[in-house]
């Protein structure tokens, strides 16, 4: 189940990778912001599975809660700054 | 017997996680358009977390680590649709335009 755990943690590095292609090229400056808030989730799921590797969920899990607040706060505070600025350019 | 049904049904929960997180990706990536990307990845990285904690918590069993665990979940159903919706309501306040087909290709598709 190890193995399992390392497999899929590393699938989901490579997805965080073609997310990151979307986060640096992508054409304008809201659709970098979603593809951060991507990034977040799947680190989330990551740091859960770094957990189970090395068999200390207790201690990841309180990290993840703590990663998936702050992803949120950033981009909430990204999103607000767009909605008032009125223009992406 | 009991533990095999448990690693077999936590391994199903988690493979079909990652199909989502899989579809998100690939309509962030491929979308031609900011609103369809939003609209992708909004959803699927929902649910697909959603099935991949679901997926944990069957191979931990339960005991107070549960909780835990389901407070993730329990905060991105409410967290991910409010960016979503912030990211989507500051693109229409900077008058980002929604993607149309060209018309070349609508003539292309009617032929």
């Amino acid at each position: 189940m190890r193995i399992f755990f390392t497999a899929v943690s590393f699938y989901l590095c490579v997805l965080i990778f073609i997310n990151l292609y979307r986060a640096i090229y992508g054409p304008d400056i809201l659709t970098r912001i979603a593809a951060i808030n991507a990034i977040g989730t799947k680190t989330v799921m990551i740091l859960i599975l770094i957990g189970f590797i090395y068999g200390r969920v207790e201690m990841f899990i309180d990290i993840a809660i703590v990663y998936a607040l702050l992803s949120f706060i950033a981009t909430i505070v990204a999103a607000k700054y767009f909605l008032a600025r009125r223009s992406i350019e | 017997m009991l533990h095999t049904i448990q690693v077999i049904a936590a391994g199903f929960f988690v493979l079909s996680g990652l199909f989502f997180f899989t579809t998100a990706t690939l309509g962030l990536l491929r979308f031609p358009d900011f609103y369809c990307r939003l609209h992708a990845t909004g959803k699927g990285d929902t649910l697909g977390t959603l099935l991949m904690i679901v997926g944990f918590m069957i191979y931990e069993g339960f005991h107070l680590l549960s909780i835990k665990f389901i407070l993730i979940p329990l905060f991105l159903f409410m967290a991910s649709p409010t960016v979503t919706h912030s990211i989507g309501r500051a693109g229409v306040s900077c008058g980002v335009e929604p993607w149309e087909k060209k018309e070349t290709e609508k003539a292309e598709e009617t032929q």
